[in-house]
This record gives structure tokens, C-alpha cells and sequence, in this order.
């Protein structure tokens, strides 16, 4: 007990059950991230309570404050948000928003209030379905030659005669939703007699892996609610406006008065999902990228042999790719090593391409690449990446005009030499500081110019300071300056150019100002300055005087 | 047996099949400057196109080195716009300024941009170009090129057309580029010089001290120009009507 008789009731020091500190943070630990106390409810009187208005933090301007939430788990929950008719609703929500009582389906506005800090993106159908389309190709290549897309939201697979390549059906489903978590999905697989019912169980059955026994399939269906069935949304509410919700409910319903109140699809999709009529499953098709082999008697390790199987190769290839009507974005020349070992090169082309000298030459600029050790026998050459290639019209020609000059074809033959990244063009961007109005861009685009105002031939990669600058203010060029250790005496000048700082940029431009000013000295030398401000507001710089470029 | 004049015929033929054959000694034209001072000068009456020419700035300064390029690049924006193809400028380490270069005529769509790591590399891949012969114009920035190079050049510019120009920068050594033999037709160094004075205060048309050192079958030969407009021309200045004059315009603005 403290000196001074300090007592008074509930005091920290007097309560017997002396919960300590870590245990309380432990407790709160415990609880679900959305239980837990703000710092304000606990009582901690180190919080002084804000107004939410008065202050903004950088970037997101809507985040006002991170809440449990977001310190417990190191990131927003996360909703995707698509346009249904005239509204924006939730098209999907991560575990954590979901724990947050948000729902599918539920509009944007409404989950926005739910969660102050919801992160809401747009979602994007079409990526989705390429991603679908993408995983029913590796399930094609990997577990089953029979699947498809289902819905925008599952694959089919046919297991008929494959899942004893894989042990047995629990096996290979393990082993698929393995790969999903690997792959960054969370994925729920039902086995049934019927794709219906496999659809119905997977999205609507208890457990992440449920394996419907041969002939059990009805049973399993039973306890399913209607929306299970993919039916449409108009027999759904007719269903619940007549009592029904679940299977079991319609199946043991007589089937004409059925047919007539719900829909004749209603009835189809239940005879398809308990097996009465069949529901063949469309297979994507995995289509094999247009490749040569060549096998030789006695292996070869010289440049110029290898050289002449490419061209045999290629001549083969083009062939192949011309009867496709294929260009080749990107070709893959493989070489088997006497020791197994096995030699690759690549070249890519900016154009899809199906010229043999053309490639040949790309290809042959990497034969210096290959180690042929004791000797080369087995020979692949594979177009990797294809585009559809149709025929040029060569009416122009004909008719005596010049011909257009290949620029794509020089592209690739200096790219094979110096890397595709050496080569480049420069492109306008909108933008009034000098360094920030150029950016490279690809060698095949074509970039706009640049307003005609007068602009140096070399820009420094960063201004240089001009020391001993006389000049008068506000608004007058030097009339000397000192720049690496040399005087220059300035005979005529031009200016000021004033350019403003990008205040969306940054809190540092925000009153920045740059005068441009081009000087001529006594010699003929002509330079391009700056100061940076106004002359008159200090915020604007702090006066000092910079070298940015030369014009000749 | 043939007689001597029928001979001296057959040999002109033959020699004629040959050329076509190896693809020397094509005549393909020149680029002229399109100012009789300079055109008259040169043997050839402009810029040879299946030529190796070289440029280089009078001085360490970087506003020669400049001149020096708004030269080339007046001379690749007029060979760009007299062809169908388009320009190629290969540096090793990039500091061009697009839109400068666009004010000498040189539009950002009409040339590709090469950066390499060093000379070597530099050499190859210009060579590369020309062999290609789809460029208008090869522009390379190298600070030492050995004369096996050069002939390199020169031969496959002849061969295939493609003027090639080779801007000799200055080495940190402070040694001359033009030190070092070459096969290139034509030589040529730039420096700046005072700017066409104007009336009010400000820097007018730029003007620039240009100098051919060397050429073949011609004479050197020294010049002031004005600079590149819109378009890459260059231009003889207007004699000042006297020197005081000239002078004047100067002086006033130091005063002002």
C-alpha cells in the first residue's frame, strides 16, 4: 500500500483477482478479429479521441483509421464489386469480410458502411473466366482428358477410368485441392454419378471434399436447397412462394403440375442431376503447339551441321505454321546430348513470323549458345507462342509503289544481337518537367512528338549547380555563372520559362517552381538553366541556380 | 584476237558484271545540302548515301558535343524524310534529349533507339543495321573505333546503301577523335559559334562553326552555318552589313 494512505476502492493495486496485462492481451488475442476492443473501449486514457474530418493521411484518402481488423490480420478485407442492372453489388468477398457479415450479392454501398475500411475493387469477369479456362487446360494436361468450365465459377472433370492412375477418387481429390492452395485458391470438390450433382454438392454440400457413393446420388440430393440445381432465379422465387425449398421437396411431386409451375428447365435440370437423361460435358481441347523432331544416326557437333538441321527444321515448321496459318511469336530449338543432357535456346520476334531465312538467321545467331560436348543426336524445334498469320496484299507493289521497309524484321535481327531490352523509342508523356516528359517505349510503337517549346539536344541525367551565379532578381537571366570549374560570361539569354511543380506528385512540388532560362556566353556556348523559385515567395525554392541540359 | 579498243570494251563490261555482282561501286546517290556554298565544296556534291561519314565536336565542351549532334540529326531527319525507311541511333550510354532532337526534324516515331554496352558491341550492331538495309540512316556514338572497323563500315554502307554516320565523342583523355585514321568519306567537326544576333535581347538561330577536315577526292574546307530548322536545314547566315553592327547587338543587351 503507497505512503498517504492513498486507499480507495477498486483501486488496481487492491483487487484480489490481479489479472496481469499479458493475460488480458492474450484474452483479447483470443477473441475474432472483429471482437476485438479499440484501444478507446479498453480505457487507455494515452488515446486522444480525433475527429474523424479534421485529418487526412497520405494516399488513400478514404482510410481514416486501421481498425482491429485490418493490425490483426495486415491487410483490408477485400470485396470485388460488379455493376448488376443499375447497382453495384459484392460479386465475391474474402474470408474476412465474410466474417464481417458481409454477403454476397449485397450492394457495395451497404457493405461500405458495414466495414469503414473495406478494400473495394472492380471485379473482372473476363480475367476470371481466362483464369477458368486456363486451370481446365492443366486439369486437360494433368488429371483427365474430359474436362470442361462450369459456370463462371468450377471445372467438370470426367473421372470415368482416371482416378485409379492416382490411387483411388479421395486421393485425387486431395491431391486437386492441394493444388488449388498451392495455386492461391480455396476449392471444394464433390464426386457424383451426375455432373448435376456434383455441381449441386460441391457448392452447396457440407464438407470440402464429399464423395458420393455409386447410386447414393439422390439421397445425397435431398437435404440440397433448390438453388442447387441451377435453376432460374424467376422458378426459385415461384418455388418459395409455393413452400418449396429443398430436392427432396420436388421429387416426390408429380411431375406434369411440376413442369407447368416451374418450368420445364426446373424439371430437366432434376432429371439430369439424378441421372434420367444425360448431360454430356463439352471437353476444352488442349491444342499441341506446332513442333518438328529429328532424330539422327550419327550425333553431330559442328556449327555448320547444326546449323543445317535448323534449317531443315524450320523448312518443316513453316509448313506446319502455314497450312495453321500461324506465325511464330516465339520458337524453342531443344537438342538431345549424346549423356542425356539436354541443350536449349529460344528466340523471340515482335511480329508473328514465318519467313525461314528470317528465323534462321535469328535462330543461328544462338548456335554459338549450344555446348554440343560429345555430340547432338536428337533434334525438337517447337513455336511456342503462335499468332494467327494471314496473307499480305501485295496490290500496292504490283502497281509500282515502294515497298513499306520491314521494321519489325530489323527489330528482331538487332534484338537477337543486343537483347530485347537494348532497343527502344521515345515517347511523349504529358507532362511539363523536362526529365519527366520522355519515356522509353517499345520498338515497334509509334510515339507522338512534343509541344515545339525550345528544348536542349542532351539533358543532364541530373541538373548540375551553377556556383557565383550574378543575376538580378525576380526575373533576370545570370549574367555569369561557374559551372565545373570554369567561368562563363553570358552575352544573350532568353527566358524565364516558368514550370510549376506536379503538386498531385508529391508534398515537396506542391509550391515548387523552376525558372528556365537559355543563355548564350560570350563564346557561342549556349545552355539551358534553371532557378529554382520565383524570386518573390520563399516557399516557392530557395534561389540557388542549376545546368539542366545543352543546345548546340 | 581481239583489238585493243575491243578489249578495253570488254574489260569496262566485265568489270561492270563484277560490280554488280559483289554490290560495289553502286552509285547511290548523295544528299545535298541544299546550300551551293557547302554543296560545291564537296567532290561528290553532298553527303554520299552509300558513305561512312564522321562527326565530331571541336571541343571537349559539351555545347560542341551537342552541335555536333543536332548536326547529325538535321542530316538524319533529311535522309529519313528522302527515303522510306527510318533512323537508327545506337549510343552506349543514352543522354539524347527527344525533343531537342525532334526541333532539328528527327520526329520521336522516325527513329529507334540502340543502347549498348560498349563500342564493340556498338560497332557490331550498326554493321548489323546496314547489312539489314531497312534503315534510312545508322548513326552510332563511339569514342574509339579502330580502322579495321571503319572499312567495315564503310564497305557495307557502299554495299548496301545505308549511309552510316559515326559520332566520334571525345575521349576522357582529352585526346582529338580525328587522331585516328579512318575509312569514312567524308569528315566532318562542329563547334558552336555566337548566335545570329537580333534587334531585342534574346539568343537567336543558332549558328555553328563547321569544318570538313577530310574528304575523299576533295579539299578540306571550313564554314559558319545557322542551325538545323523544323525540318534539318541548315543555312548560310546574311553578311552583317558591318561589323560595328554586329557588334552592337551584343553589347546593347550586356548593358540592358
Amino acid at each position: 500500500m503507497p505512503r498517504g494512505g492513498g486507499w480507495r476502492p477498486g483501486a488496481r493495486w487492491a483487487r484480489d483477482d490481479a489479472c496481469t496485462r499479458g493475460a488480458v492481451e492474450a484474452e483479447i488475442a483470443a477473441l475474432p478479429a472483429h471482437r476485438q476492443p479499440s484501444i478507446r473501449e479498453l480505457g487507455r486514457r494515452s488515446e486522444a479521441a480525433e475527429h474523424p474530418f479534421r485529418r487526412m493521411p497520405d494516399g488513400d484518402a478514404c482510410v481514416s483509421e486501421q481498425s482491429p481488423v485490418v493490425k490483426a490480420q495486415g491487410r483490408r478485407p477485400l470485396v470485388l464489386v460488379d455493376v448488376v442492372g443499375r447497382r453495384q453489388e459484392v460479386a465475391a468477398a474474402c474470408p474476412a469480410a465474410l466474417a464481417l457479415g458481409i454477403g454476397v450479392g449485397m450492394a457495395a454501398t451497404h457493405a461500405r458502411v458495414l466495414v469503414s475500411d473495406l478494400d473495394v475493387r472492380p471485379a473482372d469477369r473476363e480475367a476470371d473466366a481466362h483464369l477458368l479456362e486456363r486451370l481446365a487446360l492443366r486439369a486437360v494436361r494433368s488429371w483427365t482428358p474430359v474436362a470442361s468450365v462450369s459456370g463462371h465459377d468450377g471445372l467438370w472433370l470426367d473421372l470415368t477410368g482416371v482416378a485409379h492412375l492416382f490411387g483411388d477418387e479421395e486421393r485425387l481429390c486431395r491431391r486437386i485441392v492441394a493444388f488449388c492452395r498451392r495455386a492461391g485458391f480455396t476449392a471444394r470438390v464433390a464426386v457424383a454419378d451426375t455432373p448435376g450433382a456434383a455441381h449441386a454438392i460441391a457448392r452447396y454440400g457440407t464438407e470440402p471434399i464429399s464423395l458420393v457413393p455409386p447410386v447414393q446420388t439422390a439421397e445425397a440430393l435431398l437435404p440440397l436447397p433448390l438453388a442447387a440445381l441451377r435453376v432460374p432465379n424467376d422458378a426459385l422465387t415461384a418455388a418459395r412462394r409455393f413452400g418449396l425449398e429443398r430436392i427432396g421437396d420436388l421429387i416426390s411431386m408429380p411431375r406434369g403440375p411440376l413442369a407447368r409451375r416451374l418450368g420445364l428447365v426446373t424439371v430437366e435440370r432434376l432429371d439430369e442431376a439424378l441421372g434420367r437423361t444425360p448431360e454430356p460435358i463439352v471437353p476444352v481441347v488442349d491444342e499441341a503447339p506446332p513442333a518438328v523432331e529429328r532424330r539422327l544416326l550419327e550425333p553431330i557437333g559442328a556449327a555448320e551441321q547444326i546449323g543445317q538441321v535448323m534449317a531443315d527444321l524450320l523448312d518443316e515448321l513453316v509448313e506446319l505454321l502455314r497450312a495453321r496459318g500461324l506465325g511464330a511469336r516465339a520458337l524453342q530449338f531443344a537438342c538431345d546430348r549424346v549423356d542425356g543432357a539436354e541443350q536449349k535456346v529460344s528466340i523471340g520476334t515482335s511480329r508473328p513470323n514465318r519467313d525461314p531465312k528470317h528465323l534462321l538467321r535469328l535462330l543461328s545467331m544462338r548456335i554459338e549458345r549450344l555446348d554440343p560436348g560429345l555430340g547432338l543426336e536428337k533434334f525438337a524445334l517447337t513455336a511456342t507462342h503462335t499468332e494467327p498469320l494471314g496473307a499480305t496484299s501485295l496490290a500496292t507493289i504490283l502497281a509500282g509503289d515502294a515497298q513499306a521497309v520491314d521494321v519489325p524484321k530489323l527489330v528482331d535481327t538487332l534484338a537477337g544481337r543486343a537483347g530485347r531490352d537494348a532497343l527502344f523509342r521515345i515517347g511523349s508523356v504529358e507532362s511539363h518537367v523536362p526529365e519527366r516528359a520522355v519515356a522509353r517505349a517499345a520498338p515497334l510503337a509509334r510515339p507522338d512528338g512534343w509541344p515545339a517549346w525550345r528544348r536542349p539536344a542532351r539533358l543532364l541525367a541530373r541538373p548540375e549547380l551553377l556556383a557565383q551565379v550574378v543575376a538580378l532578381l525576380p526575373d533576370q537571366p545570370p549574367r555569369r555563372f561557374e559551372w565545373r570549374g570554369q567561368i562563363y560570361r553570358v552575352a544573350n539569354a532568353d527566358g524565364p520559362e516558368r514550370i510549376h511543380g506536379e503538386w498531385w506528385r508529391s508534398k515537396n512540388e506542391v509550391w515548387g517552381v523552376r525558372d528556365y532560362f537559355c543563355l548564350e556566353d560570350v563564346s557561342g556556348q549556349r545552355f539551358w538553366v534553371f532557378r529554382r523559385g520565383d524570386g518573390v515567395d520563399a516557399a516557392t525554392g530557395n534561389l540557388s541556380w542549376w545546368l539542366h541540359g545543352v543546345f548546340g | 584476237m581481239l583489238t585493243v579498243p575491243a578489249q578495253a570494251d570488254r574489260l569496262a563490261e566485265l568489270r561492270s558484271k563484277v560490280d554488280a555482282v559483289t554490290e560495289r561501286n553502286v552509285d547511290h546517290g548523295v544528299l545535298a545540302f541544299g546550300i551551293d556554298a557547302v554543296d560545291d565544296r564537296l567532290a561528290a556534291g553532298g553527303l554520299a548515301v552509300g558513305g561512312m561519314h564522321e562527326v565530331a565536336g571541336a571541343s571537349t565542351s559539351l555545347a560542341d558535343d551537342a552541335a555536333a549532334t543536332l548536326f547529325i540529326a538535321g542530316v538524319a531527319a533529311r535522309f529519313v524524310a528522302a527515303s522510306t525507311g527510318q533512323a537508327l541511333w545506337a549510343t552506349t550510354r543514352f543522354d539524347l534529349y527527344a525533343p531537342g532532337l525532334e526541333q532539328a526534324g528527327l520526329r520521336p516515331a522516325d527513329v529507334l533507339y540502340a543502347e549498348l554496352r560498349d563500342d564493340n558491341a556498338l560497332l557490331a550492331l550498326i554493321e548489323d543495321a546496314v547489312r539489314d538495309g531497312s534503315p534510312a540512316v545508322v548513326i552510332g556514338e563511339v569514342r574509339r573505333a579502330s580502322m579495321v572497323a571503319t572499312r567495315r563500315l564503310q564497305l557495307a554502307a557502299a554495299a548496301r546503301g545505308v549511309p552510316v554516320i559515326l559520332f566520334r565523342r571525345w575521349r576522357k583523355l582529352g585526346r582529338e577523335p580525328f587522331e585516328e585514321p579512318s575509312a569514312a568519306s567524308t569528315r566532318w567537326r562542329v563547334g558552336c559559334a555566337p548566335s545570329t544576333p537580333l534587334r531585342v535581347a534574346g539568343v537567336g538561330r543558332s549558328r555553328w562553326a563547321v569544318d570538313l577536315v577530310r574528304q575523299r577526292g576533295g579539299e578540306a574546307c571550313s564554314w559558319i552555318v545557322e542551325g538545323c530548322d523544323a525540318t534539318g536545314r541548315l543555312a548560310v547566315p546574311a553578311p552583317a552589313r558591318h561589323r560595328a553592327a554586329a557588334q552592337a547587338g551584343t553589347s546593347q543587351h550586356l548593358a540592358a
